[in-house]
């Protein structure tokens, strides 16, 4: 196991450089000239937005939508400044390869990170904004008046004085024509009627009828189907196969390595496939990782957390002499694994090569990070690629930095030119080869003097790095600056919310060969664990109620302190809960929001029930506060997993794992009834995806220690013999 | 070849007859809206109706939905008209990522005409499907409202 990270060739990580000049430039204003009209029915005002003739408007969504909302919500920033007939709204996805002949007109198609709207919304916006402007100007030249003297809404343009209207359809075309404008002035928020509103999702009639395309649906004419088994051993090669032995089987097409480490079965279906492949004796070098295991790892990491090289991500006064000179010193070490994201539609891509072109049709989170890879992988230029994007069945972080998936279907394909190639894993493939929510230890030890105040906190992470393998650009002098999300000493993403005069956050990074990932909350996840658990460790100690324990240390934070008193009230913290209900509190900020939850569990035994979490999330602004309200459940059901069952084990390099009865989800019998706060308080966007997946579990654990009086420090739970109920 | 009958329509498919149900649904007759998530029947996402039970496709193989009625998330609604389930789903505005929902819906059309009112338990008993969008405060409220309907 290196110290530093050995790219794995399985990384692929292809910079934006590889899609050639176009991306080099930066995109360009969204409200720019624009090219022709579009091929869906009607003419283009602007790169965002279509108008048809029967007044139906098409929103131009770049991020994907992987069930995070971020269709609707876009779609709604744009309505906005539009002023359109919201019922009229739907949308498309613009392809990557359009974005590149664009100049990227539609920006970073990136969808990670609780990115979507924070980081677009004002392009966005101002798109729907030029749109307006636009088709008001046709419309005030066609009946020869000042545009200043119309006025829009819901789609409809009029001139009072003349007593005139017309419709958004009816100058649509003309309106393309245009000159866009240069000046182009937003709403103030409090004039804001479609963002800030419940509206429905865009793509919910799809999804209850079957009809929404995810990446495994594409079907081609003439298309084969693909199985893949990658080498267990990550980093693994293969010595040999034996393709005699499944070669001739019904429907069997074509036996098909990929690079150095991977075998696939071609043939009619992909059941035909996937039952070749089982039987298809292949040989592997697994090479020295397959001496790696879990204990091999952990050890590794143990020694980490008194190592004296490491990364300093937060300081401030002298935490040695802080600690050295305490009149009471706390100190504990807990750890958190390996999980899998476990998308529940397996990794997939469709793919069609010939010499003259290379297409792919898949699920990503990242197109244009797709479509390097497919050229990187056929060898064409960008301009002969394209990636079409579809739904996503789950992405949580497994779809945006590694195209793995993408890369082998073009490979697949480039071996049968002309035959579109739908490539699909198994579960099993996917359990086991996954971008994995990286393993780490952490030793916190915090000093009081004689007075019970906070004096000194030193965090010690010990493991894994995502960037060091995903991003390897993005590290500082050597340093993960990720690894601290949630301890950064201020700034507009992951700030830490306690004020404690010397304190000393760092990592001793250490990368094992498993390959690590964004999953869902990331880094956040198990860093509020650790912090979240130790303070009411620290009011434990100090003798003080674990709401009053924060907020003495929170006075300087007073939107972390917001969110956490916000939760505490409507739980009723303070007040006696229900007989044999306990609570935990937490609170964090993360991905620009700030979040807090509020536990109430009841322990019989081994049994957790936890029958109520009471959230609070302050995103700046929130623009549906309905699907706000479903990503916090969901992100607490993503985070709850994890805590009570979610861990891959590493045994001969491999992990064990390989499907749902070996790695357990939560089912809807265990589900808390979840309340969620909404309470935007306006200047900035911060995310909603994940930021609240973080504060479930230490506001669970907290219940717990309520409950038993015991401490967990290593999860999962069920290790411990507890189960959720 | 195997027969089947799949939305009302009459299918010969040549696949071999050990060929899971699911696959035959997805690849030979190209209805996708039913989905694959484990193939070990442990996450429903391939449920589909098997002369009215539900049943987890993956792991039915073809030969057994021989001269069977098997509907899928295709042929849930009669006439044009939405199964009560599925307007119940917009009405929660339930779907996230949506991947689990075709087979989340059809377990809970199957339950409902067994126990046209669940209880909470009921439903905890009764739909073991996976979201790992974590949907299930929506489609606890879902069942309920379709219940209801």
């Amino acid at each position: 196991m290196n110290y530093m990270p050995k790219i794995s060739r399985r990384s692929f990580v292809v910079g934006s450089a590889a899609l050639g000049g176009g991306l080099a430039l930066g995109f360009e204003l969204p409200f720019a000239p624009t090219a022709a009209h579009a091929e869906v029915g009607g003419p283009e005002v602007n790169a965002w937005v279509v108008v048809r003739p029967d007044e139906t408007v098409v929103i131009r969504i770049a991020r994907s939508e992987m069930g995070q909302g971020t269709l609707t919500g876009l779609a709604q920033l744009a309505a906005e400044e539009l002023e359109c007939d919201w019922s009229k709204v739907t949308y498309e996805f613009p392809t990557p390869g359009q974005n590149v002949a664009r100049k990227r007109i539609w920006g970073d198609f990136f969808t990670a990170g609780s990115r979507g709207i924070r980081e677009s919304n004002e392009f966005v916006r101002k798109g729907g904004a030029a749109a307006r402007m636009m088709l008001v100007q046709a419309a005030a030249s066609e009946w020869k008046v000042p545009p200043a003297e119309c006025a829009a809404t819901n789609g409809v343009i009029t001139h009072k004085a003349s007593n005139r209207s017309t419709t958004y359809g009816k100058v649509a075309d003309a309106a393309g024509k245009i000159e866009p404008p240069q000046d182009i002035q937003l709403k103030d928020p409090k004039d804001w009627k479609i963002i800030g509103k419940g509206v429905k999702r865009l793509d919910t009639p799809d999804k209850v009828i079957g009809k929404a395309q995810y990446g495994i649906d594409v079907r081609l004419p003439g298309m084969l189907y693909a199985a893949i088994k990658a080498c267990p051993v990550n980093g693994g090669k293969v010595k040999s196969f034996d393709a005699a032995k499944v070669t001739g089987g019904k429907g069997v097409k074509k036996v098909a390595q990929v690079e150095d480490y991977a075998v696939a079965v071609i043939a009619d279906s992909w059941w035909q496939a996937k039952t070749a492949l089982d039987a298809l004796p292949i040989e592997w070098d697994e090479g020295d990782n397959a001496k790696v295991s879990s204990e091999s790892i952990a050890a590794w990491l143990k020694e980490g957390l008194d190592a004296d090289q490491a990364f300093v991500g937060n300081k401030g006064g002298d935490v040695k002499a802080a600690l050295a000179g305490a009149a009471k010193k706390v100190e504990a070490v807990y750890s958190y694994p390996y999980q899998n994201h476990a998308t529940l539609e397996p990794q997939n891509a469709t793919a069609r090569y010939t010499d003259d072109k290379c297409e792919v049709w898949c699920s990503t989170q990242n197109g244009e990070q797709a479509l390097a890879t497919v050229a990187e992988a056929c060898g064409l230029p960008v301009q002969k690629c394209e990636a079409y994007k579809t739904f996503l069945g789950g992405g949580f972080g497994r779809r945006s930095t590694s195209q793995d998936y993408v890369r082998q279907a073009v490979l697949v394909a480039k071996q049968m030119p002309g035959t579109p190639i739908k490539l699909l894993w198994t579960r099993e493939e996917d359990m086991t080869h996954g971008w994995y929510h990286p393993i780490t230890q952490c030793k916190l030890q915090a000093g009081f003097d004689k007075d019970n105040n906070l004096t000194g906190l030193h965090v010690r992470i010990s493991g894994q790095s995502i960037l060091a393998t995903v991003m390897p650009q993005r590290l500082q002098n050597g340093a993960d600056p990720a690894t601290f999300s949630g301890f950064y000493p201020g700034g507009a993403e992951a700030a830490f919310g306690y004020s404690v005069p010397n304190i000393l956050v760092d990592h001793s990074m250490r990368n094992p060969h498993i390959n690590p990932g964004f999953w869902r909350g990331v880094n956040i996840n198990h860093n509020a664990i650790y912090l979240e658990s130790f303070m009411d460790e620290l009011a434990k100690e100090a003798g003080v109620d674990a709401l009053e324990f924060r907020r003495k240390l929170m006075a300087e934070h007073p939107k972390h302190l917001a969110v956490l008193n916000a939760v505490a009230a409507k739980a009723g913290w303070g007040k006696p809960a229900a007989q044999g209900v306990f609570r935990g509190l937490a609170q964090a900020m993360a991905f620009g929001s700030y979040v807090a939850a509020c536990a109430e569990v009841s322990v019989d035994g081994n049994k957790v029930k936890i029958h109520r979490l009471v959230a609070a999330t302050d995103p700046g602004y929130g623009v549906n506060p309905a699907q706000i309200e479903r990503q916090v459940a969901g992100s607490f059901v993503y985070g709850l997993t994890g805590l009570f069952l979610g861990e891959c084990t590493v045994k001969a390099g491999r992990i064990e794992q390989q499907n749902f009865d070996s790695y357990d989800m939560m089912r809807i019998a265990q589900m808390p009834k979840v309340e969620t706060i909404v309470m935007p308080s306006g200047g900035f966007w911060g995310g909603v995806g994940e930021p609240t997946i973080c504060v479930a579990a230490p506001a669970v654990l907290n219940a717990i220690t309520a409950a038993t009086g015991k401490r967990y420090r290593t999860f999962p739970l069920k290790h411990h013999g507890l189960t959720m109920v | 070849m195997a027969r089947l009958t799949v939305n009302g329509q009459a299918h010969t498919v040549d696949a071999d007859p050990d060929t899971p149900l699911l696959w035959v649904l997805r690849d030979h007759i190209g209805l996708t809206g039913t989905k694959y998530g484990c193939g070990i029947a442990q996450c429903g996402a391939c449920t589909v109706h098997m002369d009215g039970m539900a049943v987890r496709s993956c792991s039915v193989p073809v030969s057994l939905a021989d001269g069977k009625q098997i509907t899928t998330i295709e042929g849930l609604a009669q006439n044009g008209t939405l199964h009560k389930v599925q307007k119940a789903w917009i009405e929660h505005d339930v779907p996230q990522c949506g991947y689990c929902q075709s087979g989340m819906i059809m377990a809970v059309a199957a339950m409902l005409k067994d126990k046209p009112k669940p209880t909470d338990a009921d439903i905890d008993r009764e739909i073991t499907n996976i979201c790992r969008c974590g949907t299930y405060q929506q489609v606890r409220e879902a069942i309920h409202t379709a219940a209801n309907a």
